[in-house]
C-alpha cells in the first residue's frame, strides 16, 4: 500500500471514529436526561409516602400506624406469606422436577398446563372458587386460591433452571456415593436457589398487592383495607399510613430476598455444551406423580373452567349484551394498547442505556425503573389520587393519570423485554452501517431498531395484557364512564351477579392466553430450547 | 490379574446402535485409553461402566463383583467408581474444600486433614480451599475434580475427556499430573478421548472404538505400528498408505521393493508406512544408490514439521504418483529439488 493511500485510509478511519464519538456523546446525553426524568417520576409513589408521613406529623402517624387494626393486618399478611410461599415452593419444585427430569407421560403437556393458570386473573380464580364453595373464606381459603393462582411464577424459573443445570454435576454426585434422593437435596436443590428466591419474591409481592382475590375470599390484607378506607373517606391519612406500612412490607420482602439470594454464582462452570439431562424413571412413583399433576390442573384450571362454563350455561345468550360486553372489551383493548406503547416508550431510553452504556449512574436509574414494579397498584393509585387532588386537580380522574399509573406499574415488564431485544443487536452492526455511509440515525433505525422490533412488540404485548387484568389502580383512577373488563367484572360480582360477570371473565382469560403462551415460549428459549 | 471385565456389552438408542458387543478386560493398576471419533460410542461405554446408563445386554464385572448383567444392576452411587468429566462438573454452590470433601462424611474427624492431603496431591495451593469454582482457571477446576474423585479412594477412575477443555500447554501438564497421581494412588484408570496422541501417551492399553465396535485393543506401540485397517492407521497418526504386491516377504510398490513384517501373506494388499520411517535426501549427485527418486512439487512449511509433496518419477506404475511426506529438521528441500526416498524398518501390511 502506498503512503498516500495509507494516509487517506487512516484519516477516513479517524473521521469515522470522531463521528462515532460525537454520536455517542450528544444522543447519549439526551437519552440519559430522559431516563433520569423517567426515574424521577418513578420515585413519585415512594416520595409521596415520605411526604405524607412528614405532613401528617409523627403523633398522628404513630396513632394511625400503631393500632390494633394495623396489627391484625400485619398478622394476616405475615400468615398469608408464610403459609403460601413454602407451599408454592414445594408444589412448583415437585411439578418442575416431574415435567423436566422424569419420564412422566405427557410431560410437555403437563409443563404447559402448569403455566396455564396464569391466564386466569387471580380475582377470577377466587370468583370460581367462591361460586363452587360459597363458604370458602379466611386464611385457609386465601392460601388455597393464592397457591393455585400464583404457583406458575415459581414453576417457570425453576423449570428453566432445571433445564440449564449441567447433568454432569449429578453424575459426579452419584459417583461420590450419593443415592438419588441425596443427589436431589445436596446437588440439585442448592442450584435452584436463585430461581426459588426470585420466584418467591414475585409471589410474595403479588400476595401483598392483590386486592380482588382477598375481597372475594373475605380475607383482610393491607390492599383490601386501603381500598376500604379510600372508598369510605378518600385521601384520608388513615389510608395513606396503611399504604406506608404496605410499602415497608414490600421493601422488607425485597431485602429478605437479597439476603437469601446471596452474592453467589450458580451458572455452569467450564465450557462446552452441556449434555441434555437424563430423564429419571419413575417406576411405581408414576402413580402419585400423575395424581399430583392431575390434582393441580383440576384445581387451578378445572375449577375456573367448570365455574365459567356453568355460569355461561345458566346465563345463556342474554348475558352476552354486545353493548355492555363489547363496550368494555373495546375500551379495555384501547387502554391496554395505548398503555403498552406508552410504557415501552418510557422504558426505552433506560433499556438502551443499560445495554449500551452501563455505569454506576445508569444502574441507579435502572433500580428506580425496577423498584416501582414491586409497589402494589393500590399504593401507586393512592399516591396519584392524592397528588392530583391536592396539587393538580384538573388531572384528577383523567386518562393522563390512569396512563401514568399503568406506565409506573408496568415499567419493569417493559424494561425486561426491551433490554434483551436491544442486547440482541450488537453495536458493531451500527458501526458497520455507518462505515457504509449511513448517518448515525439511519444506522440505528436500519440495524438496531429493525433487529429489536420483535422483542419490542412482545414486551408491549406483555404490558398490554397486564393492563387488561389490572383491577385496583383502574378502579381508583379511571375517568367516570370508563369501564374495562376487569372493573365491569368487579362491579357485577360485587352485586353478586355471578352469571352476568361470567362473559367478562371469559374475555379476560381469552385475552390472557397469548400472554401465557408467550411466557412459556420465552422461558423455554431462555434455556436454549 | 483381571480387574474389570466387559463382556458383550450392547446398547442402542432406538434404531441407533451405540455399542455392539464390546468385550474388553482391564488389568488392575493399568491405564487404559478408549479412543475413537465422536459418535463412536466411547462415552456411552464409559457411562455404562460408571452406572449412568444401563446396557441392553452383556455383563460388567469389577473385581469379582457383577455390576451389570444377568439381571442384576448396581446403581452408580454404590459402585465406588470415581469420575472426572470434561469440564470438572464442580458443584457451583460449594467452595473448593467442600467440593473435594463432598463424598466424605460430614462429621469425619480427619475430614479437613484429608482435604488438605488431597489438595496437596493434585498440587493445589491451600489458599484455594475457600474459593468458588468460578474463581478457578480451567486447569485448577480439573485438579479439584480429580481430588474430589480421589477422596473416596476409588478402585477405578474414569476420565471423560478431562483435558479437552484445556489449552495445549496446560493439557500436557495436566495429563502428566493425572498419570502421576493415579500411579501413586494405585488406581486403575480408564481415559476416554478423541485425541489419539493423548491416548497413546497416557495409556498402557489403548482401545480403538468405531461405530460402536471395538476395532483394536492393545499396547499403544503395537496399535500405532500395526493397525488392523486403514481407518485405524490414519486415526492413530499420519500414515502413508500404498498399494503393493506382497511377494516372498517383500512388498513391491511405488517406493520400490520394501521389507514387510515376517508372516505377511502374499498377494495384493495395502501397506502402511509412518512418516518417521521415511527420509528424504537431496539426490542431485547420488543417482546411483538404491531407492526411488522424485521431484519436490511443493513444500508446506510448518515450523518443526514440514510437509513435502514429492512426485515420484516412475512411469511403470499408475497411481499414486504424489506422496506427502513429513520432514523434520532444517534441511528441507525446496520445490523442484530432486530427492531420494529411503525407507527404514519394515512396512506394515493392513489386514483389509
Amino acid at each position: 500500500m502506498s503512503a498516500t493511500a495509507f494516509h487517506a485510509e487512516s484519516s477516513s478511519l479517524r473521521r469515522l471514529a470522531v463521528a462515532a464519538r460525537g454520536r455517542s456523546r450528544v444522543p447519549y446525553l439526551w437519552v440519559t436526561i430522559i431516563a433520569a426524568f423517567v426515574s424521577l417520576v418513578s420515585l413519585v409513589p415512594l416520595g409521596f409516602i415520605a411526604w405524607i408521613t412528614i405532613q401528617t406529623g409523627w403523633e398522628t402517624a404513630s396513632k394511625l400506624i400503631f393500632r390494633g387494626r394495623v396489627g391484625e393486618l400485619l398478622i394476616n399478611t405475615a400468615l398469608l406469606e408464610l403459609c403460601t410461599i413454602p407451599l408454592t415452593i414445594v408444589l412448583s419444585v415437585a411439578l418442575a422436577w416431574l415435567t423436566e427430569r422424569t419420564d412422566l407421560p405427557g410431560a410437555r403437556v403437563w409443563a404447559w398446563l402448569a403455566v396455564a393458570p396464569l391466564a386466569v386473573p387471580a380475582f377470577v380464580h377466587s370468583y370460581a372458587w367462591i361460586s363452587l364453595f360459597p363458604g370458602l373464606h379466611g386464611l385457609a381459603g386465601g392460601v388455597l386460591v393464592s397457591v393455585l393462582a400464583y404457583f406458575p411464577f415459581l414453576y417457570l424459573p425453576i423449570a428453566a433452571q432445571l433445564r440449564r443445570l449441567d447433568p454432569a454435576i449429578e453424575d459426579a454426585a452419584a459417583s461420590l456415593g450419593l443415592n438419588p434422593w441425596q443427589v436431589f437435596f445436596r446437588a440439585i436443590l442448592p442450584q435452584l436457589r436463585l430461581a426459588i428466591c426470585g420466584g418467591s419474591l414475585l409471589v410474595g409481592l403479588h400476595l401483598l398487592a392483590e386486592y380482588g382475590l382477598y375481597v372475594m375470599i373475605r380475607f383482610d390484607t393491607f390492599s383490601t383495607a386501603i381500598v376500604d378506607q379510600f372508598q369510605s373517606a378518600f385521601n384520608g391519612p388513615a389510608a395513606n399510613m396503611l399504604a406506608g406500612v404496605l410499602v415497608a412490607c414490600c421493601l422488607l420482602l425485597l431485602g429478605i430476598e437479597v439476603l437469601l439470594r446471596g452474592g453467589e454464582r450458580y451458572a455452569r462452570v467450564g465450557s462446552g455444551a452441556a449434555r441434555p439431562a437424563d430423564t429419571r424413571r419413575l417406576g411405581w412413583m408414576i402413580v402419585p406423580a400423575l395424581a399430583l399433576n392431575v390434582a393441580t390442573v383440576a384445581l387451578a384450571i378445572g375449577v375456573p373452567f367448570v365455574t365459567l362454563t356453568r355460569w355461561l350455561y345458566i346465563g345463556g345468550a342474554e348475558i352476552w349484551r354486545i353493548d355492555l360486553v363489547g363496550g368494555a372489551f373495546g375500551q379495555t383493548v384501547l387502554l391496554a394498547i395505548a398503555g403498552g406503547v406508552l410504557a415501552t416508550v418510557a422504558a426505552a431510553p433506560m433499556a438502551w442505556l443499560s445495554v449500551r452504556a452501563p455505569g454506576r449512574l445508569q444502574r441507579i436509574f435502572e433500580a428506580c425503573h425496577y423498584y416501582v414494579g414491586a409497589l402494589p397498584g393500590v399504593v401507586v393509585a393512592l399516591a396519584l389520587v392524592t397528588i392530583t387532588v391536592r396539587l393538580i386537580l384538573p388531572l384528577y380522574q383523567t386518562f393522563a393519570t390512569l396512563f401514568l399509573a399503568y406506565v409506573l406499574l408496568f415499567l419493569p415488564r417493559a424494561m425486561v423485554g426491551l433490554r434483551t431485544s436491544i442486547a440482541q443487536a450488537p453495536v458493531e452492526l451500527e458501526r458497520a452501517a455507518m462505515a457504509l455511509g449511513r448517518t448515525p440515525f439511519q444506522a440505528v433505525r436500519q440495524t438496531t431498531m429493525r433487529l429489536a422490533a420483535p422483542g419490542v412488540a412482545a414486551s408491549t404485548a406483555l404490558v398490554a395484557l397486564g393492563i387488561t387484568n389490572e383491577l385496583t389502580a383502574t378502579l381508583m383512577l379511571s375517568p367516570t364512564g370508563v369501564e374495562t373488563l376487569a372493573t365491569k367484572f368487579w362491579s357485577l360480582t360485587s352485586e353478586i351477579d355471578y352469571v352476568a360477570a361470567a362473559p367478562y371473565a371469559v374475555m379476560m382469560v381469552l385475552l390472557s392466553l397469548p400472554l401465557t403462551f408467550l411466557l412459556y415460549i420465552q422461558s423455554r428459549r431462555a434455556a436454549g430450547q | 490379574m483381571t480387574f474389570l471385565t466387559i463382556d458383550a456389552i450392547r446398547k442402542s438408542y432406538g434404531p441407533t446402535v451405540a455399542l455392539d458387543a464390546i468385550d474388553m478386560t482391564i488389568e488392575a493398576g493399568g491405564r487404559t485409553a478408549i479412543v475413537g471419533p465422536s459418535g463412536s460410542g466411547k462415552t456411552t461405554l464409559l457411562r455404562i461402566i460408571a452406572g449412568f446408563e444401563t446396557p441392553d445386554s452383556g455383563s460388567l464385572v469389577l473385581d469379582g463383583r457383577a455390576l451389570a448383567g444377568n439381571g442384576s444392576l448396581v446403581p452408580a452411587h454404590k459402585r465406588g467408581i470415581g469420575i472426572v468429566s470434561q469440564d470438572g462438573a464442580l458443584f457451583p454452590h460449594l467452595t473448593v474444600a467442600d467440593n473435594i470433601g463432598f463424598g466424605l462424611a460430614k462429621k469425619a474427624a480427619d475430614r479437613d486433614r484429608r482435604i488438605a492431603e488431597l489438595m496437596e496431591m493434585v498440587e493445589l495451593d491451600g489458599i484455594m480451599a475457600a474459593r468458588r469454582p468460578h474463581q478457578l482457571s480451567g486447569g485448577q477446576q480439573q485438579r479439584v475434580a480429580l481430588a474430589r474423585a480421589l477422596a473416596l479412594r476409588p478402585r477405578l477412575m474414569l476420565l471423560d475427556e478431562p483435558f479437552s477443555a484445556l489449552d495445549t500447554g496446560l493439557r500436557d501438564t495436566m495429563r502428566r499430573t493425572v498419570a502421576r497421581v493415579l500411579r501413586a494412588a494405585g488406581t486403575t484408570a480408564i481415559l476416554v478421548t478423541h485425541d489419539q496422541a493423548e491416548a497413546l501417551s497416557f495409556a498402557d492399553q489403548v482401545a480403538v472404538l468405531r461405530q460402536g465396535r471395538l476395532v483394536q485393543f492393545g499396547p499403544p506401540r503395537a496399535l500405532y505400528g500395526k493397525p488392523r485397517d486403514r481407518e485405524t492407521a490414519t486415526f492413530l497418526g499420519e500414515a502413508i498408505l500404498l498399494d503393493a504386491d506382497i511377494v516372498s516377504g517383500r512388498a513391491e510398490c511405488i517406493l520400490g521393493s520394501l521389507a514387510v513384517e515376517p508372516g505377511s501373506t502374499a498377494g495384493q494388499a495395502t501397506i502402511m508406512l509412518r512418516p518417521e520411517q521415511i527420509r528424504l535426501t537431496t539426490a542431485a549427485a547420488a543417482t546411483d544408490s538404491e531407492g526411488p527418486v522424485g521431484h519436490v512439487d511443493d513444500v508446506e512449511f510448518g515450523g518443526g514439521d514440514c510437509m513435502v509433496l514429492v512426485r515420484i518419477d516412475r512411469t511403470d506404475r499408475a497411481m499414486p504418483d504424489f506422496l506427502s511426506i513429513k520432514c523434520v529438521g532444517f534441511e528441507i528441500p525446496g520445490p523442484g529439488d530432486l530427492v531420494r526416498i529411503s525407507v527404514h524398518g519394515p512396512a506394515h501390511v493392513l489386514a483389509d
